[in-house]
């Protein structure tokens, strides 16, 4: 990779009280790729989201967003940087007490002095990519999940941001959706420039969009290349993952107690 | 048995740390609000929508309230005032008991559990749903786009609401005094209009409403956005919202009733 980088995140430790979520993670994310990143439910996905995104702070190491050290600006700072970045939150996040349009147009009227007349036509602009021009004027309670989440989508590129994340785009979609919302990631990036981190399960659809892959396994980058290494891997992590199979490296249990000793079966077999 | 006292104890310093830490985050989270609150009034329209969530839709529980107040106030009044043959007066208890004590304090009771309650549980919604997270995200303020509008608005819709509560009242003491008892209209209206003192009942009457309107409202706002998470979080952050508010509605009432009103007659 020879373009510029967007987002360098260099040794970044963080623990929830004392449970260590993400050792040691090392990325580089240039401008105009879009970036997977996968691993196994609870492995600490969206807490990296967070972290370049600002709202918690590493307990080592940094995330570098074009240049600047995220936790090292000041709130001022960060909300100027995060004016070119978007996030696409896994439950959708939409603001319950205003419309579709007005969720979209949301962030136009926030950050701009746009006429009322451009921002209709921007919103409607935005709707019709994500397929739901004709849903502007329903509440987001009116919305099925992956409705909801195509207007997520649609709102976190409504001022055309450098970098967006996208925390599991895909869950909810049917595969028409999933495809076409797949494709319009992979065009936004292409068509502005932008750099998109996508988390995400959908191994086989996200393969097709992609240029490079990260797997988390562990709080660590257990994996990592672009898709055609990653189809090609025997790797057993990687091999495990995009095969889905149940047996393997990577563990489906949040760590505990042996299975026995939590029945208390040691109790009644002693 | 030691053990348990030295648990008791723990039990208690742990609370009592919780609830200074509370009371920090209480007073710092105020602050910002006010320093952020000048964006917000730039931006009035979002007060404005919020005064129709917050008073307009209170307006139906006020009145209702204030007009069943003021009959049993009316007669309740009549039935003592009679046995001294000064039933005329009744109108000047009606007024004056509304205007100084259960106009502020009802309204603002019934503030707390109709608009309080909805602030709390709809900021807690909107936290417990990432929506505070997302709005931050996208570099807005929650404070400033969220809390200060809803705080604002109901700092302004108290004194109208109270005002409201207290003139149905009134209109509740004379339907049930003078049309239906019969007492005289005019010396209703006019022992009415002598024994209420514009500044002493009408302005201190006005102050208490304005306090617990800046009080119920902080409390609705902080306790919303304090609250934990969770279904269980907002639920809870709901029922303190009522619970405090209530307290320190009759709390800040005794308060404000000692200094003002003393050595009157
Ligand atoms: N607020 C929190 N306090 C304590 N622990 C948390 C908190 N949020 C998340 N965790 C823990 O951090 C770990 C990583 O959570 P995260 O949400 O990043 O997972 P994820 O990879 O996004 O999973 P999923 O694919 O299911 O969304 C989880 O094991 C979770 O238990
Ligand atoms: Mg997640």
């Amino acid at each position: 990779m020879t373009s510029e980088t967007l987002v360098e995140i260099n040794d970044l430790n963080f623990s929830y009280d004392k449970r260590a979520i993400l050792k040691g993670i090392n990325m580089t994310m240039p401008r105009g790729k879009v970036i997977a990143i996968m691993g196994g439910s609870g492995c600490g996905k969206t807490t990296l989201l967070r972290l370049i995104g600002g709202s918690i702070a590493p307990s080592s190491g940094y995330v570098k967003v074009a240049g600047q050290v995220v936790h090292e600006l000041s709130r001022d700072a960060l909300f100027q940087m995060r004016r070119k970045m978007s996030m696409l939150f896994q439950f959708g996040a939409l603001f319950t007490d205003l419309s579709v349009f007005d969720n979209v147009a949301f962030q136009m009227r926030e950050h701009t002095n746009l006429p009322e007349a451009v921002i209709r036509d921007l919103v409607l602009m935005k709707l019709h990519t994500v397929g739901l021009r004709g849903a502007h004027k329903l509440m987001p309670t009116e919305l099925s999940g992956g409705m909801a989440r195509r207007v997520a989508l649609a709102r976190s590129i409504a001022l055309d941001p450098l970098l967006i994340m996208y925390d599991e785009p895909f869950t909810g979609l049917d595969p028409i959706s999933l495809s076409v919302i797949g494709n319009l990631i992979r065009r936004l990036t292409d068509a502005l420039g932008m750099t998109s981190i996508v988390v995400t399960h959908d191994v086989q659809e996200s393969l097709k969009i992609v240029d490079y892959v990260y797997f988390i396994s562990e709080g660590v980058i257990a994996a990592h290349g672009t898709p055609a290494e990653v189809r090609d891997s025997v790797a057993p992590f990687v091999h495990q993952f995009v095969h889905g199979e149940e047996d393997g490296p990577v563990p489906f249990h949040y760590p505990a107690n042996s299975y026995a000793s939590d029945l208390r079966l040691g109790d009644r077999f002693a | 048995m030691p053990r348990r006292i030295v648990l008791g104890i723990r039990g208690v310093g742990h609370r009592v740390i919780e609830s200074v830490w509370r009371l920090g985050r209480a007073s710092h989270f105020f602050m910002l609000m006010l320093l952020k609150s000048g964006i917000s009034m730039r931006r009035f329209h979002l007060i404005i929508r919020e005064i129709y969530f917050t008073g307009v839709l209170s307006l139906i529980i006020i009145v209702v309230s204030g007009l069943f107040v003021g009959m049993v106030l009316g007669l309740q009044g009549y039935e003592t005032l009679q046995k001294y043959g000064s039933e005329s007066a009744v109108g000047t208890l009606v007024a004056l008991s509304l205007v100084r004590e259960l106009g502020p304090v009802v309204a603002a009771l019934l503030f707390a559990s109709r608009a309080g309650s909805a602030i709390t549980a709809e900021i807690g919604l909107m936290k417990a749903t990432e929506q505070l997270a997302a709005m931050e995200m996208m570099a807005v303020d929650p404070i400033a786009r969220v809390v200060a509008p809803r705080f604002w608005a109901g700092v302004i819709s108290m004194p109208f609401l109270a005002a409201m509560f207290s003139a149905v009242g009134i209109f509740g003491g004379y339907l049930v005094t003078v049309v239906l008892i019969g007492v005289d209209e005019g010396s209703f209206w006019s022992q009415m209009q002598n024994a209420v003192d514009f500044r002493y009942d009408i302005v201190n009457g006005v102050i208490k409403t304005c306090v617990f309107g800046v009080a119920v409202t902080a409390i609705a706002v902080f306790e919303g956005y304090d609250a934990p998470p969770t279904a269980e979080g907002v639920s809870g952050a709901t029922t303190r919202t009522v619970v405090t508010s209530s307290l320190a509605i009759l709390g800040l009432d005794f308060v404000l009733t000692a200094f003002m009103f003393r050595g009157m007659s």
